[in-house]
């Protein structure tokens, strides 16, 4: 059996599978959109938390956050469970497409078989739609992907219940009611909004006073924590930032490319001006990343390079705070 | 980013046949999508990344080698897993799963635990006991 589900790629799997799930009941809804609504940008050094061995950055909101604000503000309801037990996370999963309502599923990525190798972490945050079931195969549309692609029962199984820091538990999810018309402006003028105060937290690792926390670290590390260790860690910064899903530049585009579409949505100019001045601050994050990668590529580093990329990194913060700064007097 | 800026490095995603999305304007400065082969920057990130996992799971080896460390960690490395990973699958504190991490207490354990483990690891208990039968 299957359902009749247009498979659109996009850059981020969490946007993705909203824009396509909303495309799907007939709303169309851009991944920029999803992401901007659901004030998706943000930096975070989080504290206390290592993954793979260095600390742990992040360019987005937290998994799930993102569909859940996106839901609240344009007013569509959302129906979600965990389960405990496969069985039963199965049963409702068929169950679904025996109604013929494509869900949305989190899963860890590790056994994500269709997946290069290279790219199989222990991130279990990742987001897809199943769209329907032949025999024992599920038929997969992944946002990632070019192409929809298929998964066992098996498999699947065994992604919806991957362990580990942010676990699944079989967490699916699926919009059950929707409004006559979606309240677009409002929406997005709420999704700015939240950005702008996470961008402008008065908190030592977040937003724009995360990213000079970070620069200030990345000064201490090769001396603090030697060679090897500061190039792990600053590869780890440029791998969050550009890792399949961000649309490049730790979704600086991606905001950008929202800024344009709502300057056409309200019908304000100045939207459009900030964000090509936002794809210019995409532009320096990805010069941060090519200068960065030069250090970790020459494993003898000079302390100066180091220097040099924080100095780098404390611009882009100058730059990201006026901007912040600009963009919530603009939708005053 | 313009559109022609968009990178089309080499990368693994070649080997998986699929290109990732990225966002850049066009001539006339509105956004659209375009696909992207890889782009060297990150390619060498990853690839320094997985090198480092390489070269943890090669010291575990030979600390298993030595007698130092039980095959637990051995194949806990080789699955690019730490501890708290290891602890949530297998379902067991993490102080415990570090315990049995000793030789002298990996040699003790039930049937049961060593199951356990063989399970999260996709392998069979003579596997798990001795590496070498482990091909990779």
């Amino acid at each position: 059996m299957q359902i009749n589900f247009t498979h659109h790629q996009s850059a981020h799997c969490e946007n993705g599978v909203i824009s396509n799930l909303m495309k799907h009941h007939g709303f169309n809804v851009s991944e920029p959109m999803a992401f901007g609504i659901g004030s998706g940008l943000l930096f975070c050094h989080i504290p206390f938390l290592m993954v793979n061995h260095a600390p742990a950055f992040t360019y987005r909101a937290l998994p799930g956050i993102i569909f859940k604000r996106f839901a609240k503000r344009v007013g569509i309801k959302i129906k979600r469970e965990k389960f405990k037990n496969p069985q039963q996370a199965k049963a409702v999963l068929d169950q679904n497409l025996n109604n013929n309502n494509p869900v949305g599923l989190q899963v860890g990525v590790y056994n994500l078989v269709y997946f290069p190798d290279e790219y199989r972490f222990h991130f279990n945050a990742h987001n897809l739609v199943v769209y329907g079931k032949e025999n024992d195969t599920y038929l997969i549309s992944d946002p990632v992907m070019e192409d929809v692609t298929t998964l066992t029962d098996k498999q699947l199984e065994k992604v919806r219940f991957a362990k580990g820091a942010f676990a699944p538990k079989g967490h699916i999810y699926y919009p059950v009611d929707f409004p006559k018309e979606l309240e677009l402006e409002s929406a997005i003028i709420k999704g700015i909004k939240h950005t702008c105060r996470d961008m402008l937290a008065p908190m030592p690792v977040l937003g724009v006073k995360g990213i000079r926390y970070t620069a200030k670290l990345i000064r201490k590390w090769p001396k603090k924590k030697g060679v090897k260790k500061a190039n792990h860690y600053l590869g780890q910064i440029v791998r969050m930032q550009e890792e399949i899903g961000t649309g490049g530049g730790g979704f600086r585009y991606i905001f950008a490319a929202f800024l344009q579409e709502s300057s056409k949505v309200l019908n304000k100019p100045e939207l459009s001006n900030l964000s090509k001045e936002m794809t210019l601050i995409g532009d320096s994050w990805r010069d941060f990343a090519v200068d960065a990668s030069r250090i970790y590529k020459n494993r003898s580093a000079k302390e100066d390079a180091y220097n040099n990329v924080a100095t780098q990194l404390e611009v882009i913060a100058d730059k990201e705070e006026v901007f912040f700064k600009k963009l919530k007097k603009a939708i005053q | 980013m313009k559109k022609d800026e968009v990178p089309q490095d080499k990368s693994n995603l070649e080997s998986a046949n699929f290109r990732e999305l990225c966002y850049a304007v066009d001539e006339n400065g509105e956004y659209t999508t375009v696909n992207s082969t890889g782009w060297d920057p990150k390619t060498i990130a990853l690839n320094k990344a997985i090198e480092d996992i390489n070269q943890r799971v090669e010291d575990a080896k030979q600390r298993v080698l030595n007698n130092q460390t039980s095959p637990i960690e051995y194949y806990m490395e080789l699955h690019k897993m730490d501890l708290p990973i290891l602890a949530s699958y297998v379902g067991l504190w993490k102080w415990r799963v570090k315990r049995h991490f000793k030789p002298q207490v990996f040699n003790k354990l039930s049937i049961n635990l060593l199951q356990k483990y063989a399970d999260v690891f996709d392998i069979s208990i003579e596997q798990l006991k001795n590496i070498e039968l482990h091909a990779n």
